[in-house]
Parts: structure tokens; C-alpha cells; sequence
């Protein structure tokens, strides 16, 4: 077995293949010791250290704070039209379709005797390949029965896969140095340049520039792509500008980031933002700003810390803004959501209440037995008057006492006030107003429209109202139309 | 070039990875879920960063267990958070692996402190190594990684075979799944959880990249050439057999006729799967481009012949005496073709309905005989328009036109009967027997 083992390797040396140090297995080396986690502890910045930092004195962390920020803010301005245009995961298939580009560009240089990591021509390269990989996505879509998701797949993995076949040349090469193309993999934000800040905060400008420009016809094609184009616009056009930008944001992340991070800064920023507004022009801004955030706080924190790639943590940053505006975002949100939930279910539940009662005496009038109305309903009779559970029942008792719409007497028994009174007749109105629609307008037997208008009862506005009551002259002027169907005191359990 | 048992292994190995791979990503290309192959093999990675950092061992069985805790996790979140909020579900995809990546990395960098560590291998792996590492079996040795891929293959036919009806029925129809008491969410997660399964399985050898391309592509080519899921899963499992010996063949080769020694077999393989897919998009006999751009123009060939036939049977019509032979170039003017018509005519010319005399064409006899059925069709139709559509005279012609084309005897002799044998049509021309 020895022997075998000692023959591979000696194969292996003869082919001189330049093997990643990285199967799985040594993907943590088995030299590593796992500390437990309680000795992951980060290493916390000094005093002087954290006010360096926050002050920008450092010339390096500078850039690199500037630069990201910038990056946010531009991802975050182009990101809210891909997302509005339902393409986010097309930014992951054109990021990771820039590798054969900076593959092939490096190579070439080399080959031609230049020197390979021209940040310029791999950006051009990258950029070629990014384009070329949109436009086989678009024919994959238009021109097979195979939907947008597998198109988005195939190319994204056919590309990489290239690039890495090609990226697996550029290391074997004999001249140049390939090492630090992975960078635009994994970026290497904390050894950004100069340069390349500038790169950045041009390319935020200009993103931004366009965007405001074009922002009537970039609304347009986000929400109506069609009608855009029966009104005349140049809606190509106008797509493949705005596909342009998305490019041109990816491929000046790809080096700072490295090219999955990118797509996340694209794809974050505008989804978190979308929880706090509507209106695209508010997402927008918010967005831009989610991402400058986000560049901002994680550079800062990666610099601050040892140990925490920067990339990663900008991620994290815009993952954590994402997530508090998912659970407290006023557009959408989750907490708001249970709030505004919650609040239609206590006004259904008082609504149902005091419908009830109402029916309750209606009953007790046509029984003649006026007398019993002034003692007021008994818990146990309510409870029984619908299907409703007694907790419930309590609490919503308990809310329609406190908006005073019943009063309550020590015996426990409730009668409704003027105010709650004036309240019922309102629901009464509407509920019967719609059995009486079901009756007349939708052929329905009138033993079977309490339940239909049990629930349409409560979202009936005054226009709606004033539409039935057009619908149903004789009801016009009666204040309270007779039931079509027979009262119950008690719901019959079935 | 030179091929050893090592190249063998590397193949086999790959191959084993990549059918493991297309035969689940049938039903996640079916059920228009391919890029959620993309987003676990991303999410996987703080999985076995966790795993390593709570075991503290490289052991496979808690890192498999973690990685795939993780990427069900992964379906959950992208469903639950979708479902919850109302975001566009690619978007949601997106914050989810690309956050899951993100936490990976800096857990990774935690976990191998001292170490230098290249988490590229989560990428592109390195099937290459793959030989060095085996297990021993009955005196021979076997690479592990053929071990795990081939186990995990034979688990996929497993599933795939046992619960077939079931995958097949809520990939086509969840709801009437639901009617038939099969519970299409369970399916999605069980079906999630092999996907995860899969891609550690395959991506400790060959790299998550090679996981998607042989979740999605093979699978999308074989959609392209069936329309049975039978046929096509087993279509799949051959194209990334292909794929897999192709991609091998492809790095030992490509490179050294550049100069060059040799390049990463993982990348390769996804490079052949792109050809494999390119050739069977362009064609598959049905689904093909060419084979649809052919079907095309050998409609409109037809149309152009039919044309031909009609005008120079209306000619001959309008025309007393002997009929004079037309030009070509009278021809093209009258119908608004352009060159077409010259393969129109030749075609015409080959089947013996023109004959060439003078300096310009003549309708033999069968020519003659076609051209009066499509005449006949033509003005049937017009006077069928004209009775049961009030769209008379004027605007029958143009349907006419279109629907002449295809109208055969039966359908001659319906519209005959059904607009009372008409002699004439509504622009009192003779309609021919």
C-alpha cells in the first residue's frame, strides 16, 4: 500500500502538477487544532488603536474604509432596478462569469510579454465576459424551453468552470506570476489602492449620475416594461444601460469584494430597503445608503479586528441591516405585519361582538320580552351566541369595554352604550345590505348568506356602501333592513 | 498524451460526482428551482466551518451532518422569509447564501487560525488528489472519494426509484398532489436535504462549482432532447458520464497543444458540460435551434411554392389565349419575395410542376392541378368568411391567404357543404373544381 501511495505522488511529481494544497480534508489542515470555541475570542483593539481607525489617520485604512463605502453606495443605487426588474440572480451569473474574461486577459498579456495584472485590461476582460455571459443567458431564455433559473444556472457554471480550467493554465505558466488572480474571487479589500478607491468612487458617481438622469425611464422599464415600450421609449436601450451599469459596479467590486460577495452587495442593500418604503425613489436613496452603511461599518470592523476578512464582514453588515428591516421595516415588516394583523383581528372580534348583541335584542324584542334588554347578556349567553372560543370572548370584551363601546354591571352582565349602539347598527347595516346583494344579485338562497357576509362585513367602505345601496333601492332609507334568515340565540354546533 | 490508472481514478470519480449530481438536478431544472443548487453548495460552507469547530476533528460524518443541517436550513430561510415578506424569491436566494458565505469564510479563517488556508478548494476542489486518499477493499484499493460519491449515487437512485411517483407528481402538479394526500412541502425538503447531501458528498472531491454545473446542465440538456422524465433521467446520467470523461480527456489535452502542461479537470468537466449542452441546444431534433430554424424556413419555402402555384394559376386564368411563359423577376415583383423565390421555383422545377421555356417558367400539367386546389381553397374559404363572418367582401382575403395553405381535400369538401356549393366567391370569380 506503501508503495502505491509513494508511485501516485511520483506520477504526480512527473506530470509537475501544480496542486491546490486544498482537498477537503486539508481544507483544515489536520495540523490545526480546534481551540474549542471559547478561544476564538477576537482580539480586541487597543484604545489608540480604535481611534486611529475611527479618525481615518491611517493612509491605508483610508482608502480602504473611503473605497468600500463608495462600493456600497454605488451596488446599492444599481441593485434596487435589478431587483425591481427580478433579475438579483442574474448579478451572481455575471459576476461569476467575469473569471475566463480575467483568465483569458491574463494569459493573453503574458503571453504577449506584458505584465499580466493590468487592473485595467483584466476590468475590460472581465467586463467582455460579463456582457457575454448576459447575452447567453437572454438567448438560452428566448431561444429553448428551458426557464430563466436553468439558463441562469448553465451559465454561471459553464463560465466558471471555464475559468477555472483557464486560471489553471495561467498558474502553470513559466512566465508572469498568476498568484493574486484569485483575489478577484475572494477580493482583498484590506490591500485596496489608491487607484483603485479612485476606480470606485468614479464608478459611484457615475452610477449615480445615470441613475438620477434616467431615473423617470429606469421607473418606467422597472414597472411596466411593455407599456414602456407600446409608448415609444427605446426600452432595449434603456435594459441595456441599465445592464451596463450592473456590469460596470460588478466587475469594479469583483477586485475589492471578490465576485460572490459583490452579488451580495447588489442583491442586500435594495431588499432590505424595500422594507421601509414604496415609493422607488425613496428605495433608491435608501439603498445606496444600506450599502454605504454597510461598506462603511464593516471596513471599520475588519480593520479594527484582526482576523476578520473584510469582504466577509461588509457582508455580514448588510446581512444584519437586512435583517432588522425585515423584522422592524415599516413597509412590509415582519413586527408590523403581526401588528397591523393582530389590530384587524381585535376590530372583526368587537365587530362580531357587537353585531351579536345586537341581534341578541333585535330577538328579545320580537319575544316581547322587553324587560330582560335593560338587565343586560350574561357571559355564558354570548359565549354561546357564536363560535367563538372564551378567551377570546374575554379579550374582546375586555377591549370594547375599554373603547366604551359596552358597559358591564357587577352580575357580569353587558349591555351595549349609545356609542356602541350607533357602532352596531353600522355593522348590522352592512351585513344585511350584503346578504341582500347575495339574495337579489348572486342567486343565493337566503339560508345561505350569513356566512359570506360574515366576512365581508368588516372591509366594507363607505363608497362600497353607497354602491349597494344603489343597487338595492328599497334598502336606501331603512335604517336597519330585517334579517332574510332566521336568528339564532344559540349557534347550533355541528 | 499519457494515461494512467490515475487518470482512471480521477475519472471515475468524477463521473461517479457528476451523475450523483444530474440525477437530482432533473427534478430541481423541472421544478424551476436550478439556482437553489447554487445557493446550498455556497451555504454549506459555515456548515463544515461549524462542524470542524464543535468537534474539533476532521471527520467526515459530522462535517456531512453539518453541511447538510445547514443547507436545509438554507431551503427553509429562502421559502420561509419569501413566503413571509413578499420578496421576489431569486432576491431572497441572494441575501441567504451570499450571508451563509460570507459567515463561512470568517468561521473558516476562525477555525484554521495558524494555518494557511486556502478556502478556494470549497470551489474548485481538487479531484486530482483524489487517488492518494483510499480505503482498502478486498486488496484493492479504492479512492475514498469514489467510495462516498458512488455511495451517495447509489442513495440518489435510491430515493429517485422509490419515491418516483411521488417526486413525479409534485414536481408536475403539486396541487393535485395535495389532493392525493402527497405532501409536496415534505418532498421539497426531503429532496432539499439530498441536494445538501450531494454537494458535500461531491464538493469534498470535485469542488462546489462543479456541483452546480452537473446539478443543472446535464439535466437541462436532457429537457431539451424528451419530453418523458424516464428517458430523461437517464439522458442526464449520460451526459455527465460524458461530461465527466470528456472534462478529463480535455485538461490532460487542450493545454499542451498551447504550449502548456495541464489544467484543473474540475473546471474542464464543466467546460464539456457546456459543449455537451451547446450541441444539444442548438440540435436536439424538436427542441433545437437549428431543427426549429429549419422547420422554419422549410415552412416558408412551402408558402412561397404554394404562392408560385396560385399566381400562375390565376394568370393563366385572366390570360384567353396560350399561356405565356412568366419571368422570374415578374414573379418576385408580384409576390414581394426576395432571392427565396429562385430556390422556390427550382424546388417547383425539381418536383416537375414548372418547366423552364423561354426565358421564363410555365405550370405543367401537375403544376396546373395543384395551383387549382389552392385556388379552390382560396376563394372556398372566402366564401365561407363571407357566410358565417360579416366581414364580406373585403376583409376575407387575407385569412384566405393564410388559411389556403393548409387546407386539404377533406377540409375542401367541408367548406364546400358548409357555404352551399358555391360556384363563384364573393369577388365573383369562378371557384375550380
Amino acid at each position: 500500500m506503501k508503495s502505491m501511495k509513494r508511485l501516485m505522488k511520483s506520477l504526480i511529481a512527473q506530470r509537475h502538477i501544480a496542486l491546490p494544497a486544498c482537498l477537503m480534508s486539508t481544507l483544515i489542515p489536520a495540523t490545526a487544532k480546534a481551540a474549542g470555541l471559547a478561544e476564538h475570542v477576537f482580539e480586541l483593539p487597543s484604545g489608540v488603536e480604535l481611534i486611529r481607525v475611527l479618525t481615518l489617520q491611517d493612509y491605508n485604512t483610508r482608502v480602504v474604509i473611503i473605497g468600500t463605502t463608495l462600493l456600497g453606495l454605488a451596488a446599492g443605487l444599481v441593485g434596487t432596478f435589478l431587483l425591481l426588474r427580478k433579475r438579483a440572480l442574474l448579478s451572481d451569473t455575471l459576476s461569476h462569469a467575469t473569471l475566463p474574461g480575467i483568465a483569458l486577459t491574463f494569459i493573453l498579456i503574458t503571453y504577449l510579454g506584458g505584465e499580466g495584472k493590468n487592473l485595467i485590461a483584466l476590468i475590460i476582460g472581465a467586463a467582455v465576459f460579463s456582457v457575454l455571459g448576459t447575452v447567453s443567458v437572454i438567448v438560452i431564455q428566448r431561444y429553448s424551453r428551458l426557464k430563466d433559473d436553468a439558463a441562469l444556472g448553465i451559465v454561471l457554471s459553464v463560465y466558471f468552470g471555464f475559468g477555472i480550467a483557464l486560471l489553471g493554465i495561467a498558474s502553470r505558466m513559466e512566465t508572469g506570476t498568476a498568484a493574486g488572480l484569485s483575489s478577484f474571487i475572494y477580493g482583498k479589500t484590506a490591500s485596496m489602492l489608491f487607484f483603485d478607491a479612485v476606480l470606485i468612487g468614479a464608478t459611484a458617481l457615475g452610477s449615480a449620475i445615470v441613475c438620477v438622469l434616467l431615473f423617470k425611464e429606469f421607473t418606467l422599464i422597472c414597472f411596466d416594461y411593455h407599456y414602456a415600450a407600446t409608448q415609444g421609449w427605446p426600452v432595449m436601450r434603456l435594459d441595456f444601460l441599465m445592464m451596463t451599469l450592473v456590469v460596470i459596479v460588478t466587475v469594479i467590486g469583483l477586485q475589492a469584494v471578490g465576485l460572490i460577495l459583490v452579488v451580495a452587495l447588489l442583491i442586500i442593500p435594495p431588499s432590505a430597503a424595500r422594507f421601509w418604503t414604496r415609493r422607488l425613489k425613496n428605495m433608491v436613496i435608501l439603498s445606496g445608503l444600506f450599502g454605504g452603511l454597510s461598506g462603511l461599518l464593516g471596513s471599520t470592523l475588519s480593520a479594527l479586528m484582526a482576523n476578520l476578512p473584510a469582504g466577509a464582514v461588509i457582508v455580514i453588515m448588510a446581512s444584519m441591516v437586512f435583517i432588522f428591516s425585515l423584522a422592524f421595516g415599516s413597509a412590509g415588516g415582519l413586527f408590523q405585519q403581526m401588528i397591523e394583523r393582530r389590530r384587524l383581528t381585535n376590530k372583526v372580534a368587537r365587530e362580531n361582538l357587537l353585531r351579536k348583541m345586537y341581534e341578541l335584542y333585535e330577538l328579545r324584542d320580537s319575544a316581547q320580552t322587553a324587560s330582560q334588554i335593560e338587565e343586560g347578556f350574561r357571559f355564558e349567553d354570548l359565549l354561546a351566541a357564536r363560535a367563538w372560543s372564551s378567551a377570546r370572548l374575554r379579550r374582546t370584551l375586555k377591549s370594547a369595554l375599554s373603547a366604551g363601546m359596552i358597559q358591564g354591571d357587577g352580575n357580569q352582565r353587558f349591555t351595549l352604550t349609545d356609542k356602541g349602539l350607533h357602532e352596531a347598527y353600522q355593522i348590522v347595516r352592512k351585513h344585511r345590505l350584503w346578504e341582500a346583494y347575495l339574495i337579489t344579485h348572486a342567486d343565493i338562497a337566503p339560508s345561505q348568506v350569513d356566512w359570506g357576509a360574515d366576512a365581508v362585513e368588516h372591509v366594507l367602505d363607505r363608497e362600497m356602501i353607497q354602491k349597494l345601496e344603489k343597487m338595492l333601492p328599497d334598502l336606501k332609507d331603512v335604517k336597519i333592513p330585517p334579517s332574510p334568515h332566521e336568528l339564532q340565540a344559540a349557534q347550533s354546533v355541528t | 498524451m499519457e494515461w494512467t490508472f490515475l487518470d482512471s481514478w480521477i475519472v471515475i470519480t468524477g463521473a461517479l460526482s457528476a451523475m450523483a449530481c444530474a440525477l437530482l438536478g432533473n427534478f430541481l431544472v423541472l421544478r424551476r428551482m436550478s439556482m437553489m443548487g447554487d445557493a446550498i453548495s455556497h451555504a454549506v460552507l459555515p456548515g463544515l466551518a461549524i462542524a470542524f469547530l464543535i468537534t474539533g476533528s476532521r471527520e467526515s460524518l459530522p462535517m456531512l451532518i453539518g453541511a447538510v443541517a445547514i443547507g436545509v436550513l438554507t431551503a427553509f430561510m429562502v421559502q420561509g422569509i419569501s413566503k413571509l415578506s413578499n420578496l421576489d424569491k431569486g432576491a431572497t436566494m441572494g441575501v441567504v447564501f451570499t450571508t451563509l458565505f460570507a459567515v463561512g469564510l470568517i468561521l473558516i479563517r476562525q477555525a484554521a487560525d495558524h494555518v494557511d488556508l486556502d478556502p478556494g478548494c470549497v470551489l474548485y476542489g481538487a479531484i486530482e488528489l483524489t487517488p492518494l486518499d483510499t480505503y482498502e477493499i478486498y486488496g484493492y484499493e479504492i479512492p475514498a472519494a469514489a467510495l462516498t460519491n458512488a455511495g451517495m449515487l447509489l442513495l440518489n437512485g435510491l430515493f429517485v426509484v422509490i419515491l418516483y411517483k411521488e417526486l413525479k407528481i409534485t414536481t408536475f402538479d403539486p396541487a393535485l398532489a395535495t389532493t392525493m394526500g402527497i405532501n409536496a412541502n415534505v418532498m421539497h425538503y426531503v429532496l432539499m436535504t439530498f441536494v445538501a447531501a450531494t454537494t458535500v458528498a461531491a464538493f469534498e472531491s470535485v469542488g462546489s462549482i462543479l456541483v452546480i454545473a452537473m446539478l443543472i446542465v446535464p439535466a437541462a440538456g436532457a429537457h431539451l432532447l424528451t419530453d418523458r422524465l424516464p428517458v430523461m433521467l437517464v439522458i442526464s446520467l449520460l451526459i455527465a458520464l460524458a461530461s465527466a470523461v470528456l472534462g478529463h480527456v480535455f485538461a490532460i489535452t487542450i493545454p499542451v497543444w498551447f504550449g502548456f502542461r495541464d489544467t484543473s479537470t474540475a473546471g474542464m468537466m464543466g467546460v464539456a458540460a457546456g459543449i455537451i449542452f451547446l450541441l444539444v441546444f442548438l440540435f436536439a431534433p424538436r427542441h433545437g435551434l437549428v431543427s426549429r430554424l429549419l422547420n422554419q424556413a422549410l415552412l416558408a419555402l412551402k408558402i412561397t411554392r404554394d404562392d408560385i402555384l396560385g399566381f400562375l394559376y390565376r394568370y393563366n386564368e385572366l390570360t384567353t389565349t396560350k399561356p405565356v411563359p412568366v419571368k422570374a423577376g415578374t414573379l418576385r415583383n408580384a409576390l414581394k419575395l426576395g432571392f427565396s423565390i429562385n430556390m422556390a421555383i427550382w424546388d417547383l422545377k425539381r418536383a416537375g410542376k414548372l418547366v423552364t421555356e423561354g426565358d421564363g417558367v410555365r405550370l405543367t400539367t401537375l403544376g396546373e392541378r395543384e395551383g387549382q386546389g389552392l385556388v379552390r381553397s382560396h376563394r372556398l374559404w372566402e366564401s365561407y368568411l363571407c357566410e358565417h363572418l360579416n366581414a364580406c367582401p373585403t376583409d376575407v382575403h387575407l385569412p384566405a391567404h393564410k388559411l389556403e395553405h393548409f387546407t386539404d381535400a377533406s377540409m375542401q369538401s367541408q367548406l364546400d357543404h358548409e357555404s352551399g356549393h358555391p360556384s363563384q366567391d364573393p369577388h365573383q370569380r369562378r371557384i375550380p373544381d
